[in-house]
């Protein structure tokens, strides 16, 4: 069922294209009218001529290159950098909207920073069976090295990027945990930087609550980490290096910071300390924000070819003269397969019911339900639970038979590496097109969560688009682009 | 400052001020093959190679065009002016947040020119257009750097970069000359000789300057004193070497707590030798031999800039 706005009340360019079915739309309700905080916004984009749009558009585009703000495609000897694109409407949240996710993040937080202690300590969600031991014991990220090892304030996961989609209903849901090294905050800063020059006006009038104190935040939950005893702890940033796709957003946090931003072979650890080389000497480190992954993090112990992190790193982490943040081992709390389990873990550590719920989601190591998934491929989305970025996945409604036949060998092979969950119909939100007119496009949202001495998430996130028509994948390898996200005060 | 960080910034220096002094070496004796001479081409692009000291891989092979050809464009050789250019570009990527952002657009516009106006095949039309545009491009460069960066320790690691490749490049290009031009050189100076001169001081953008200082009169114990003693032209060894033992005076002022006396003291050792020489004095003893002291000086400069700074050993460093 497909409807198309009636186009009294607009310019027929501006929504000629617009469409709405079943799924939410973030503008319109189901009977065509306009939701009352969007109506300024259309009000705006239907006064302003095509031109106009047309040349702000371009402008925010020429920012981005400018500033650099750009994903690099490594060549031999030349480096290619492409701008991540970038919608200029922006996504309202209403204050409402936004009480209800914040209270529902801080809740999966708490439990899922229990729940990692639990896990590395006592073990007691596994020993009263709510959890099967095998789902943990068999989770790629588990780290048996984190076993007994104390880390400060009990923090595990320090900054959290949780992505939410919004189901035919309205309701926020979460989609996945990202607990290990999340990236995209810097689209996010940058985004609003730039709208802010694009549309100014419109920005003034909406009452837009602030998110450029996110760095600062950052900085502050990790100082909070800091080993006991070092009152002026040094921190820094630790990046794979250039060849990253997300070095820019480290340069970015590490500037926006006043910090260091280091590399594994600027680090030298003796006697269980932990220091940087620099021309003044050697300095000591009290507390390293990294973005590289566990496995890379010490060729001591862990992958011995890694030359991305420094040899002896972890044994000074045990001793606890370093903070790592996030701590190892969090990757087994945003498995694919135990998410299934996270609000049983909330019932569980804080007696409460989840607040945000999970998306229906179907273990495959369980006979009954692999069947009910084997059955019904065509219907499904399954996903590699080791698997990120959009990789590895099957979008039922939109495979070949070849493609479901092969992920059907798959799953009988190795049942414990896939989950599968109906495929979501999930929100549109209105975006801006080239050529003048506006369509209705996917988009998730991925707030940021600073966990420290205390819960921070600022308000607002990364809107990620799934810019190709008809496309439910937002990530950027895959065709996706973002927006700003406004929460209204 | 991060010692992988002040690393980067020496070799980013280094490796313009490498291939601006390569292309300005190529451009004027492509340029000096135009007129009459007794220097034959075998002999004049030797004397080239030498100046470069002897890059690797790359000898007299009979064809002017394709080794023109090689020492400008190709990227195989690491001695290349496109692959010093790239090799500069490398590094400051690699510490994008550490210079300014006018700095890296700078530095990627050279690239960009250099990667369009490089020609497939060797032809000396393309070279005219090529070289000026890259020697323009490292001016700029520099312009930049000093009105966009602080200049704190950073701008002094480039500083310290750039001077040292300049007084080595001076070096090594005054000793070809003297072996190459003046030790056989006879009683009169004819047209050719003194074109082969005046492309000497253009090599070094010094044959104006000369001018102002000693008039057009050129000679040979004028132009040795112009390049290695003067202590106001840019391109002369003394300058260069001021400028370096500045900076590194600067360096050890803000990392304190580093041992570096004994690299204070050579660099300290050559400005003051440099100060207080007399050309005359140069002469009655052996310039070559001289000039061969200078380079070995500059590169203990070198090893013991990496000890203090970059490579100190970490039993040295939790030492102190």
């Amino acid at each position: 069922m497909s409807t198309t706005l009636s186009r009294g009340q607009f310019d027929n360019r501006l929504l000629r294209e617009y469409f709405l079915d079943d799924a939410y739309d973030e503008m319109f309700a189901v009977d065509g009218s306009i939701r009352p905080h969007y109506v300024a916004l259309l009000d705006l984009l239907a006064s302003l001529p095509r031109e106009e749009l047309q040349r702000r558009k371009q402008s925010a585009d020429v920012s981005f290159l400018m500033q650099g703000i750009t994903f690099t495609v490594y060549g031999r000897e030349e480096g290619t950098e492409r701008i991540f694109p970038y919608d200029l409407i922006p996504r309202l949240v209403t204050s409402a909207e936004w009480d209800h996710i914040e209270r529902g993040l801080t809740q999966r937080i708490t439990a899922l920073n229990v729940f990692l202690h639990d896990v590395y300590h006592e073990g007691k969600i596994l020993a009263q069976g709510v959890i099967p031991r095998e789902i943990v014991y068999t989770c790629q990220h588990f780290r048996r090295q984190m076993r007994g090892l104390q880390v400060p304030r009990n923090v595990y996961v320090t900054v959290a990027g949780t992505d939410l989609l919004r189901l035919k209903s309205g309701e926020y849901v979460v989609l996945e945990d990202n607990l290990r090294v999340p990236s995209g905050v810097s689209y996010m800063l940058t985004n609003r930087r730039i709208m802010k020059r694009t549309l100014p006006y419109l920005f003034r009038n909406y009452g837009v609550r602030p998110i450029e104190q996110y760095p600062q935040a950052l900085l502050s939950t990790l100082r909070s980490i800091a080993p006991e005893g070092r009152p002026e702890p040094t921190i820094v940033l630790l990046t794979p290096g250039v060849y990253n796709s997300a070095y820019f957003e480290h340069t970015y946090l590490a500037r926006q910071m006043g910090i260091e931003l280091v590399e594994g072979r600027d680090l030298v650890i003796h006697d269980n300390i932990v220091y940087m080389r620099t021309t003044g000497g050697l300095k000591r480190v009290d507390v390293i924000y990294r973005r590289v992954d566990d496995d890379f993090i010490d060729p001591l112990a862990f992958r011995p070819d890694s030359i991305l992190g420094a040899a002896g790193l972890f044994n000074a982490y045990r001793a606890g003269n370093v903070t790592l943040a996030n701590a190892l081992g969090t990757g087994v709390a945003d498995d694919k397969a135990l998410y299934a389990y996270v609000p049983a873990i909330i019932r569980y550590y804080l007696n409460e019911e989840p607040i945000l719920n999970n998306v229906e989601t179907y273990i495959l190591s369980d006979p009954a339900q692999r069947q009910h998934v084997l059955e019904n491929l065509d219907k499904l989305v399954v996903k590699a639970v080791g698997e990120s970025g959009g990789y590895g996945m099957l979008i039922g409604p939109q495979s070949t038979a070849a493609e479901r036949e092969e992920f059907q060998r798959r799953i009988e092979a190795n049942p414990r590496n896939y989950i599968a969950q109906p495929t979501l119909d999930f929100s549109r939100s209105p975006c801006l097109f080239d050529d003048g007119s506006v369509e209705p496009r996917h988009i998730d949202l991925r707030p940021y969560i600073l966990f420290g001495d205390k819960v921070t998430i600022v308000p607002g996130g990364l809107t990620r688009v799934a810019l190709r028509k008809g496309s439910l994948v937002v990530n950027s390898s895959q065709g996706g682009g973002s927006k700003d996200t406004w929460v209204l005060g | 400052m991060l010692s992988r960080v002040a690393d980067s910034l020496y070799w980013t220096a280094r490796y313009l001020e490498r291939a601006e002094h390569a292309a300005r070496l190529v451009d004027i004796n492509v340029g000096l093959m135009l007129d009459l001479s007794r220097v034959s081409a075998e002999r004049r692009w030797k004397r080239v190679l030498a100046a470069l000291g002897h890059p690797r891989d790359i000898e007299w092979n009979n064809d002017v065009y394709s080794l023109v050809h090689t020492l400008v464009f190709d990227t195989n050789h690491p001695a290349s002016v496109t692959a010093c250019v790239i090799a500069a570009r490398e590094n400051a990527r690699q510490i994008r947040e550490e210079i300014s952002t006018e700095q890296w657009q700078r530095l990627n516009h050279l690239f960009h020119d250099i990667s369009r106006l490089r020609p497939l095949s060797p032809s000396d039309r393309q070279l005219s257009e090529f070289l000026p545009v890259l020697i323009d491009g490292v001016h700029l460069f520099q312009g930049v750097t000093d009105t966009t960066l602080s200049h704190g320790e950073g701008w002094q690691f480039l500083q310290v970069g750039r001077f040292l490749e300049r007084a080595t490049a001076s070096a090594t290009l005054l000793a070809v000359y003297h072996e190459d031009v003046f030790a056989n050189m006879e009683e009169t100076v004819d047209a050719y000789t003194y074109l082969e001169w005046i492309g000497l001081l253009r090599v070094c953008t010094a044959f104006e300057a000369y001018c102002k200082v000693y008039t057009a009169d050129l000679t040979y114990e004028r132009i040795l004193e112009f390049l290695l003693l003067d202590a106001e032209f840019p391109h002369s060894i003394r300058f260069s070497i001021d400028r370096l033992h500045e900076s590194l005076e600067a360096i050890e002022e803000e990392s304190h707590g580093q041992n570096a006396s004994e690299l204070m003291r050579v660099s300290g050792k050559l400005k003051s030798s440099l100060g207080y020489a007399q050309v005359s004095e140069i002469r009655a003893q052996d310039p070559a031999r001289y000039l061969r002291g200078i380079l070995d000086q500059c590169r203990l400069i070198h090893d013991l800039i990496y000890e203090v700074y970059i490579q100190y050993s970490v039993q040295t460093a939790l030492a102190m």
